[in-house]
């Protein structure tokens, strides 16, 4: 039981990052694709973590699948933002059709 | 049972390569670096997934330092995007 259930935990985790991956070819702009693959990604592969505590137990693999889960749950909307910081500073452009770039006038307001 | 893991870790493979595509094509460097993190995220999923397949337990000593690694190397590549020295 405690198998099939890691399975479908498993399913759901790869179809997560299947569409997060999809995200990253097919959207336009690099805000769009950080928006769209970071989030997708870490929810599926949070999930992939479950499932490997689920299938194997509580045994040494287990407590290291947890380890491991909170440590992505921390760091990787810390890089995401990091990341976004760090192109809006590069002057990378907005797409076309963005309708409003809020940090930007926040910095405006400031100086 | 084995046919849904090698068809997991076909579709994983799948997220691998389309990570990489985007490392390739990337019009700009913010593009290649978000493509960097994604796939350190992808791998991390699928050295766990190779955990449980095969049934070794060092797999997933290999995930944890894998998303140890790929954080630093995103922080210090956004870092270096925002035209900032590393000390700052």
């Amino acid at each position: 039981m405690n198998e099939l259930i890691g399975i479908v935990f498993f399913g759901i985790g790869i179809a997560f990052n299947l569409f997060g991956c999809l995200g990253l070819i097919r959207l336009p702009d690099v805000y769009n694709r950080l928006q769209a693959s970071t989030k997708c990604v870490t929810f599926g592969t949070i999930f992939l973590l479950v499932g490997v505590l689920i299938y194997s137990g509580i045994t040494a693999m287990g407590i290291k699948a947890i380890l491991c889960l909170i440590f992505i749950l921390l760091t990787s909307p810390t890089a995401a933002h990091a990341i976004a910081r760090g192109a809006h500073h590069s002057r990378v452009k907005l797409w076309k059709k963005s309708v409003i770039d809020r940090y930007e006038q926040d910095k405006e307001g400031k100086e | 049972m084995a046919t849904v893991f090698q068809v997991y870790l076909g579709l994983l493979l799948l997220c691998c390569f389309m990570c990489l595509y985007r490392l390739a094509r990337g019009p700009t460097a913010p593009d290649r670096t978000v493509a960097i993190d994604i796939l350190g995220i992808v791998i991390v999923g699928f050295c766990a997934f190779m955990a449980v397949l095969t049934g070794k337990d060092f797999y997933i000593n290999i995930a944890i330092t894998w998303a140890l690694l790929s954080f630093i190397a995103t922080i210090a590549l956004a870092k270096y995007l925002e035209g900032r020295g590393f000390d700052e």
